[in-house]
């Protein structure tokens, strides 16, 4: 399983980059998004993947009993979902007004700045 | 249970609630920027204060004991550069009293403005390294929504670059924590530290250290990840500019500090040789781009990434001497830089333009903004007997002792072409007469509603020279911090006292 999850991160590592190097603005926010769940996913996966070994704790114990899953990274990970979440919603509303103000989809005729 | 350190963080937040709920009040809020700033500014005094008594101050989180809860920890940096952030966010706050106008409070200003000096007080004081990335977040949502108030093209354009580059090292620092967390197991940077001294094959630690290189780098605009900064940095206001200038890329270095100092000590000769031919560049570059620039803020960018360089020279080198020479830096520079954005505003207000070919003739005019001008400026370039002047000093000569020759003397070239860079705003804006066929003064700077400008202007320019002429505390403040980062063990101890086995 983890095999197959690193290629798959790897994959959306690699599609991540190719569609934020396109040059229209509407790609390079997919690229984003892309790269913002690759992350996820590799910390998903580093954390180890335990299939039916809920983290429960039997009464009275203290720790749970033998493998189980690790809380720690899915709450990372539900954290990094929520901020990634909540900026990537800034960056289409951003790209939104500049397209609304500059008039093209295209990041090449967006270099007023570098001048 | 030390309140000291949450302090800091608590109070921005709680004003900015309070300056959202009077949403429609322009008076209470200037008043909560005012008082909200201030009171943080008296928080983070005290907080230096209690770390220079004790060392080390730790705060756990809803009592969960390291390593298994979030804590603050403030050591002797992070107290330094949480001061500093009171000191530039009150100097900010007064500043916006005259100089950000109706529109910018109306879309949330003030609230914005609590919100990033949360996220940048937070960023300094936490001892969790996922937490580090939340803070990091709140900084930048901050930093996003200041940076396009207003909604002109050209910040519009600076901002889709600044957004996107500052997302990607973003998310190659989640990436590089994740890595930590599969290594260690454990998301506490003390524990880390801990874990990691007693590793054996360090080839994959090195690995990890070079990503959190990558993504700190684009954060502190060092070589060669500085795009975004003289793209987006002279777009906004200039009040947004000044916070940016003085902050916003210093969380990125104290960010390297941190884990170069903390973390990543093993395999010290590789990682810090990298950083040192970084820091070169950084400074090489960055003066480059400024001695061929003719607009006042782009010039002022363009500075920051040199004097990045400078700092990350003084971590690279590793030495006792070169890590007080660093800190002392990051003082100077977040004082001095922030002044000169502050002081183009002023300029802008009188002239209508932040091109210098445009200006000219404010000496004439004003001779006390031209002395206000060059306090900051040879500073900058390093005059004795001003700040700059020792921060250099300090630096190259730790420098000349890790006998790294060829660093000190890019470093002694950049500081003459700062002076070059300085001496040239001086010339076009104070000095030439006016020319032909451009307006003379717009507006009068020098009373009525302007006066809240000059206050932090002249409050950072003495304390530039206060620096420079009573230098012993500050410098006592840099030895103490360069000796609890060059033992680590230290703040591992404080982090984790008891818990240890």
């Amino acid at each position: 399983m983890e095999v197959v999850m690193a290629f798959v991160v790897g994959g959306m590592y690699a599609a991540a980059i190719y569609m934020m190097l396109r040059r229209s603005i509407v790609k390079l926010v997919i690229g984003l998004v892309l790269l913002s769940n690759a992350a996820n996913l590799l910390i998903f996966t580093l954390a180890g993947m335990l299939p039916g070994a809920p983290p429960l704790i039997p009464p009275g114990a203290t720790v749970p009993e033998g493998l189980s899953a690790d809380p720690l990274a899915q709450a990372v990970v539900l954290t990094a979902i929520v901020i990634g979440f909540g900026v990537l919603a800034f960056a289409v509303v951003l790209i939104h007004r500049a397209y609304e103000v500059v008039k093209v989809d295209d990041l090449d005729q967006m270099k007023d700045t570098d001048r | 249970m030390n309140m000291s350190v949450a302090l800091p963080v608590i109070i921005p937040l709680l004003a900015g609630a309070l300056s959202v709920m009077f949403w429609r009040s322009h008076f209470a809020q200037r008043a909560l920027g005012v008082l909200g700033t201030g009171a943080m500014l008296a928080a983070t005094v005290w907080l230096l204060l209690e770390t220079w008594e004790n060392g080390h101050v730790v705060m756990e989180m809803g009592s969960w004991p390291a390593p298994f809860g979030i804590v603050l920890v403030s050591d002797m940096l992070a107290a330094i550069m949480v001061m500093l952030t009171g000191i530039i966010g009150f100097a900010t706050a007064i500043y916006s009293l005259s100089g950000i106008g109706k529109m910018s409070e109306k879309f949330g200003y003030y609230p914005l403005l609590h919100l990033l000096l949360a996220g940048v007080n937070g960023a300094f004081l936490t001892g969790d390294i996922f937490n580090l990335y939340v803070w990091f977040e709140v900084m930048l949502v901050a930093s996003f929504a200041l940076l396009i108030l207003g909604g002109e093209r050209s910040q519009m354009e600076g901002a889709i670059k600044y957004v996107t580059l500052n997302l990607l090292s973003s998310m190659i620092f989640l990436t590089a924590i994740g890595l930590t967390y599969g290594l260690t197991g454990t998301l506490n940077m003390a524990d880390i530290g801990d874990k990691l001294s007693t590793v054996e094959d360090t080839g994959l630690i090195t690995v990890i250290a070079m990503l959190y290189l990558v993504a700190f780098g684009v954060k502190a605009a060092a070589f060669p990840f500085f795009f975004w900064l003289p793209a987006s940095y002279h777009t906004p206001k200039v009040a947004v500019s000044a916070l940016f200038a003085g902050l916003l890329t210093k969380v990125g270095v104290y960010a390297l500090y941190r884990v170069f100092t903390l973390i990543f000590n093993q395999d010290v000769d590789y990682t810090h040789e990298i950083l040192l031919w970084v820091a070169a560049a950084t400074m090489l570059t960055g003066v480059l781009g400024a001695a061929a620039h003719y607009e006042f803020r782009r010039i002022l960018s363009f500075h920051i990434i040199s004097q990045i360089g400078y700092m990350i020279m003084g971590l690279a080198l590793f030495t006792p001497l070169a890590l007080v020479g660093g800190v002392f830096y990051i003082m100077h520079h977040i004082i001095v830089k922030a002044n000169l954005f502050l002081i183009s505003g002023i300029t802008f207000v009188m002239k209508g333009t932040h091109e210098l070919k445009l200006m000219g003739g404010v000496y004439r005019t004003n001779p006390m903004l031209g002395v206000l001008f060059l306090i900051p400026a040879l500073s900058l370039a390093g005059l004795p007997p001003l700040s700059g002047f020792f921060a250099k000093f300090i630096i190259i000569r730790a420098g000349i002792e890790a006998e790294a020759y060829w660093a000190v003397g890019v470093a002694l070239l950049v500081g003459l072409l700062t002076l070059y860079s300085m001496i040239k705003i001086w010339a076009e804006v104070f000095w030439k007469a006016q020319p032909e066929g451009v307006e003379g003064e717009l507006r009068d700077v020098s009373s009525g509603p302007m006066i809240w400008m000059w206050v932090p202007v002249i409050m950072l320019a003495l304390m530039t020279v206060a620096i420079g002429l009573y230098g012993e505390p500050i410098y006592q403040m840099a030895a103490m911090s360069a000796e609890q980062l060059l033992d680590p063990s230290q703040y591992i101890e404080a982090v984790l006292g008891e818990s240890r086995q």
